[in-house]
Order: C-alpha cells, then structure tokens, then sequence
C-alpha cells in the first residue's frame, strides 16, 4: 500500500486553485483540496462538472491551467503530473479489458506492467472471478469486467488509488465489494479519490465540483 | 530589451501587423510588376525561346512553397515548446498557402515541361519532391482538420510539421537517387537549365515580390484567425 | 518478465489470436500480389522488373492496415491510460509496439515475399535481395506508421488520414526497397541496402520519441 523505493511513504495530496480548460470550455476553477494518508475523498457534482477531469489533472494526464498539485511523501515533494503518475493506481470509465484476452492473462499484463509479483489466483478469487478466470474477456459481462479493473487496481499495489465511477455496471455485492477494497485501502495507510453519483457508503470527505 | 515574443502577444501583433500590411502588399505588388516587366521584355533564351519565361513564375513559387514549410516547421517547434497560441496559430494559417505555392510550382513546371521534354509530367526529380511536398502539405491540414478540439489539432500537426521537416531532405535525396537510377544519364538536370545574367534581375525581384506576397497573404490568414478565435471566445462567454 | 516484454508479447498475443491483425495483413499482401498481374498482363519480362515495386507498395499497404489500431485501441479501452501510469515510460511503451507490429506483419511478409516472386517470374538471383530489403525496411514502415497511428489515435475514422500522412513519409523507403531488387535483376550493386538500412535505424530510433510525444499530447483529452 505504500509507493516503494526511493520515492517513500506517501503523506498527503494538496491542491490549490486549480483551474481546467478543456476544449476552449471552463470547466471548473479555483478548486483545493487537501487529502491526508488514511482517508477518502468523495468528489461531487452533476454530469460535466469535471469530476473526471479533475481525476484525470490529478493522475498527470491533463496539465492544470491555473494553480498547483502537490504530492507530499515523506522522502519528497512532488509538482510534476509524470512523476506523480508512479504513485497513482487508476480506474477509469473503461475497463481495459482486452476481449481476446482472459482475466488471468490481463492481471498477469498488469502485474508485469507495474512491476508487483502479487498472487493472480487470490485476487481472481477475492473479486468472484475464479470461475470465469480463464475465458476471454468478451464473454464476461459489464460488471465481471469491472470487478477485474478493480483486481487490478489492488494488485498494482499504488498509494494514491483515483476512482472514477467505481460502483457503475456493479450489482449491490459488487458494490460492497469495491467499498471494502477501498476502505482496506485507506485503513492501511493509502488515498482514495472517488468521483461518484452513488453513496459509497463509506466514510469520507466530499468535494462539490460546480 | 525587447524579444521577438513581445510582438507575438495578439494585441502587439495586430497593430503592428496592421501597420505593416499596406506597405508589404505595396512592396510585392510592386515587385512583381517591374519583375514581370523586365522579365517579358528581356531577349528570347537562345535555347528555349519564349518558353523559359515561365521560369519567372515557377521558380519563386517553388522558393516560397519550400520556405513556408521550413516556416511552418519554426512556428510548429515554438508552438510545443514555448506553448505560445499565436505560433499555432502561424503554423495553421501557412499550411494552404505553402500548398497553393506548391501546386503553382508543379502546375507551370509541368507547363515548362512540355515544350522542353515533349510530355507534362517526366517525373523528374525536381517536380516529383514537390508533388511529394504537396501531399505533406495536404496531410497536415488534413490533420488539423480531423482532430475537433483545438489545442489538440494544433500540437498533433506540429508533431507532423516535424517530423515531416526532418523526412524532406531525406524525401529529396531519396527522389533524386530513385531518378538516377532508372534514367541514368539524362539531359534533364535536376536543377533545370542554367540560367542567364539577363534574366537574373527579373528572377530575383520576382523572388521578392512573391516572398512578400506570402507575409502578406499570410499575415492578412493570421489577423483573420485571431479575429474569428476572439469571435468564437465571445460567443462561449469566456473572453 | 520485464516491462518492455510485458506490452511487446501482450500486443502480439493480440495481433495473433482471432480478430487480430497478423493473417489479414498476410492475406492483404497476397491478394493485391496477385492482382497485380491481373491488372497489367501476364508477361514474364515485364512482370520481373516490376516485381520490386509492386510487392514492396503492396507490403507497406498490408502493413498500413493493421496501423490505425496500434495506439487506438489501448486509448478507446482506458489501458493506455493505466500504461501510462506504469513504470514504463512512453517511449518504451511505443517501442515495444512497433516491434511488436514489425514482428507480426513486416517479418511474416517478408517471409511470404518469396512465393509471390514466384508469381511475378523474379530469377533467382533477386530472391535474397528482396527478402532482406524487405526485412530491413519494413521496420521503417512500422516506426513512421507508428507516428501517424499515435497522431491520429482520437480521430474516429483514423484510418482515413493515416495513409494519408504516412504514405509520402514512406517514400525513401519504397524507393530505396525497390531499387534493391531492380539492382539484383540486372547485376549492379547501388548501395540501396545502405540507404535502406540507414533510413530504418533512424526512423526506429526516432519514432518512439515522436509517438510518445503524441501519445501525452491525446492522453489529456
């Protein structure tokens, strides 16, 4: 749960008002936050309101057009959105599921990916996919796939976990799955930024986006 | 200690462009004319007759047509790196005018091939870049086209106006090579024929009459395109 | 396994299995192979000499067609998303698929080329030559479609203007691909394999930094 290496115990993530362009659009401004080690931010707001692209500023892909992001661990301080990117496990709206390939061989993909030698088997079995494990993606449904991403996401083994619809294409025991997955996650030390419509139904802070 | 971005700022750059302008236009106009003039009424080539006086409209063009895209590929570098709107900006705006020049270069050096080589198109060295030019042209604006949002259209072509740049001499060298191989030895050099003192003078006011010509016409593209974005920008609410 | 491994076999894992790319790319090559000399008539003489050209154009087409899926794929399913996370830098990342794209369809055309020469009546001197033009160009093809694949990867009929963009760029290749085997057929030696060879070194080199630099430019959308 914690990011290796050089780069230390991860502390705390702080934002000071950001500012997203997108398409020429304002999408939202002057947005802050500050999330420490062990707890969960809940991010809110109707549709278009830059919950994901608040998500996607947050992982290093969209660079803010006004204000900053800082990581804080305790080895060092991080403002640049690559370097923040080791730090972060993502679950995005897609499941990048490849359809020819079986859920083993996609968490095995990942594994190597990220460098972590975790146990395939286990987390097959700990989100239900045991059964299905080894048939191609394509037969799997909406809500297997997304209990795959979150195998994944647990698997890759990053401090700073960003969810954006977690609970979409899950049935109610899915749903308490992702939200025990996410409050293990916070209890041993890690962050979790969740962008989503329905209650998660777990502790956490709330930020109102437009 | 003023540096070239300051101009760059849109403001800066629309007075100072509009100030510029006239006096550009009148330049190339006025090149032109007298290139025209003295280029029509010098003697006959000895070889060529009449005929080699396209050369007075084909050789600048195929000067600009090069030099807009070596233009392109700058404002292209100074777009990704220094982020600055008003080089994206550039770069767009020079695209269809770098691939009317070169369409203007293939279309008279084909009309000089004829009475020289006997067919339109020899596929000689020379011609065959160009054509390979235009399609570069004609994919990066077809680029910019595709890719809806803005920022995104405009550093996705830069990244071509790049790596196209970098390919052109190769594109150049490889067509020159390709048309030694299967003509051999040829009386068409690559460079066209050698050009007399006479008609030096002529050819090199026309140079500068297109040259500016092409500031112009691209200058005028730019002011044109600040004024629709700042258009746009209003209607969006966002100004 | 290293990360490098990881996308290279994941990719070709993919271009193999059903749905994949690597057999339509084979089956593209033969096809417009043996249209050819349907188009232009069966005589032999005229069939060698040509027979440079027309599988070298009808090798860089069959390599095109599998191209606009290279990066587009990845980024329509969010796992260009999650690469990008990784430790793997772009740069890597996009090495790792032009390899991969280089393995399942310019080597395995390379390796078919000689049995279209049949068709096409190349004596046996030209053999060798155009299968190593092939070998060491196609992976030009590859690297430059890489860039076009990357540049274009959000565009939804991609694969429209990536041809487009790609084919001019590809020029030295075919020409220097081409005079190779014309060279063979009438006993000179042009020096093409050092063009050739250096042309590819240098798109391989460069495209990886052009392509991850489009790849970050389309990870912001």
């Amino acid at each position: 749960m914690t990011a290796e290496g050089k780069l230390g115990v991860l502390k705390s993530i702080e934002a000071h008002s950001l500012s997203c362009i997108r398409g020429g659009r304002l999408v939202f401004r002057d947005v802050g936050f500050r999330v420490e080690a062990g707890r969960t931010l809940s991010l809110e707001g109707p549709n278009g309101a830059g919950k994901s692209s608040l998500l996607r500023m947050i992982a290093g892909f969209l660079a803010p057009a006004a204000g900053v992001l800082v990581l804080q661990s305790d080895g060092a301080e991080i403002s640049d959105g690559e370097e923040r990117g080791h730090f972060i496990g993502w679950l995005g709206h897609h499941d990048a599921a490849k359809p020819q390939l079986t859920p083993r061989e996609t968490l095995r993909f990942f594994a190597d990916l990220y460098g972590v030698s975790g146990d395939i088997d286990g987390a097959l079995v700990e989100v239900g996919l045991s059964r299905a494990s080894d048939l191609p993606c394509q037969y799997l449904s909406a809500g297997q796939k997304k209990r795959l991403s979150l195998a994944r996401l647990k698997l890759s083994n990053r401090a700073l976990w960003l969810l954006d619809e977690p609970l979409a294409a899950l049935d109610t025991a899915g749903k308490s799955l992702a939200a025990q997955f996410i409050s293990s996650h916070v209890a041993s030390g890690g962050i979790a930024i969740v962008a989503t419509h329905e209650a998660l139904g777990i502790d956490a802070a709330r930020l109102a986006l437009a | 200690m003023a540096s070239i971005f300051e101009f760059a700022n849109p403001k800066r750059f629309m007075n100072l462009s509009g100030a510029v302008l006239p006096w550009l236009a009148a330049v190339s106009a006025l090149a032109i004319v007298i290139g025209l003039y003295l280029g029509f009424t010098a003697p006959p080539d000895y070889q060529q007759g009449e005929t080699v006086k396209i050369m007075f409209i084909h050789v600048p063009a195929a000067w600009v047509a090069m030099m807009c895209y070596g233009l392109m590929a700058v404002a292209s570098l100074l777009g990704l790196v220094n982020r600055h709107p008003l080089a994206d900006v550039a770069a767009k705006t020079a695209a269809p005018l770098g691939a009317v020049f070169t369409a203007l270069a293939l279309i008279t050096g084909s009309l000089w091939g004829k009475p020289m080589w006997g067919a339109y198109w020899v596929w000689d060295a020379r011609l065959t870049s160009f054509l390979l030019l235009l399609f570069l042209y004609l994919g990066y604006i077809a680029l910019w086209n595709a890719i809806e949002d803005e920022t995104r259209a405009a550093r996705a072509a830069a990244i071509l106006a790049l790596v196209g740049v970098v390919n052109l001499p190769i594109i150049e060298f490889s067509v020159d090579w390709w048309n030694t191989l299967h003509q051999g030895e040829s009386i068409i050099r690559s460079g066209g024929p050698l050009i007399a003192g006479v008609f030096l003078w002529p050819l090199g006011l026309m140079a500068v009459g297109y040259t500016t010509l092409f500031f112009t016409l691209w200058m005028i593209r730019i002011r044109t395109e600040i004024i629709e974005r700042r258009i746009r920008a209003l209607q969006l609410g966002i100004a | 396994m290293n990360l490098f491994s990881a996308i290279l076999f994941r990719d070709m894992r993919l271009a193999t299995r059903a749905g994949g790319s690597a057999a339509l790319a084979l089956a593209f090559f033969a096809a417009v192979a043996t249209l050819v000399p349907l188009g232009v008539g069966s005589d032999l003489h005229l069939l060698a000499r040509i027979a440079g050209g027309i599988l070298w154009i009808a090798a860089v087409l069959a390599a095109l067609l599998s191209l606009d899926r290279l990066f587009q794929s990845d980024f329509e399913d969010g796992s260009l998303d999650l690469i990008a996370l990784s430790p793997l830098s772009l740069e890597s990342m996009s090495f790792a698929k032009i390899a991969a794209h280089w393995l399942t369809t310019g080597l395995p055309l390379t390796l078919l080329s000689p049995l279209l020469g049949v068709l096409f009546g190349l004596p046996l001197q030209a053999y060798g030559p155009l299968m190593f033009s092939l070998a060491i160009g196609t992976p030009a093809v590859s690297a430059i479609g890489a860039i076009g694949a990357s540049l274009t990867l959000s565009i939804r009929r991609g694969g429209l203007i990536l041809p487009f963009i790609v084919l001019p760029l590809l020029a030295p290749a075919v020409i220097f691909g081409s005079g190779a085997v014309l060279a063979a057929l009438d006993g000179l030696s042009n020096g093409a394999f050092w063009l050739l060879g250096a042309f590819s070194l240098v798109a391989v080199l460069l495209a990886p930094f052009a392509s991850a630099a489009a790849v970050r430019l389309n990870l912001a959308g």
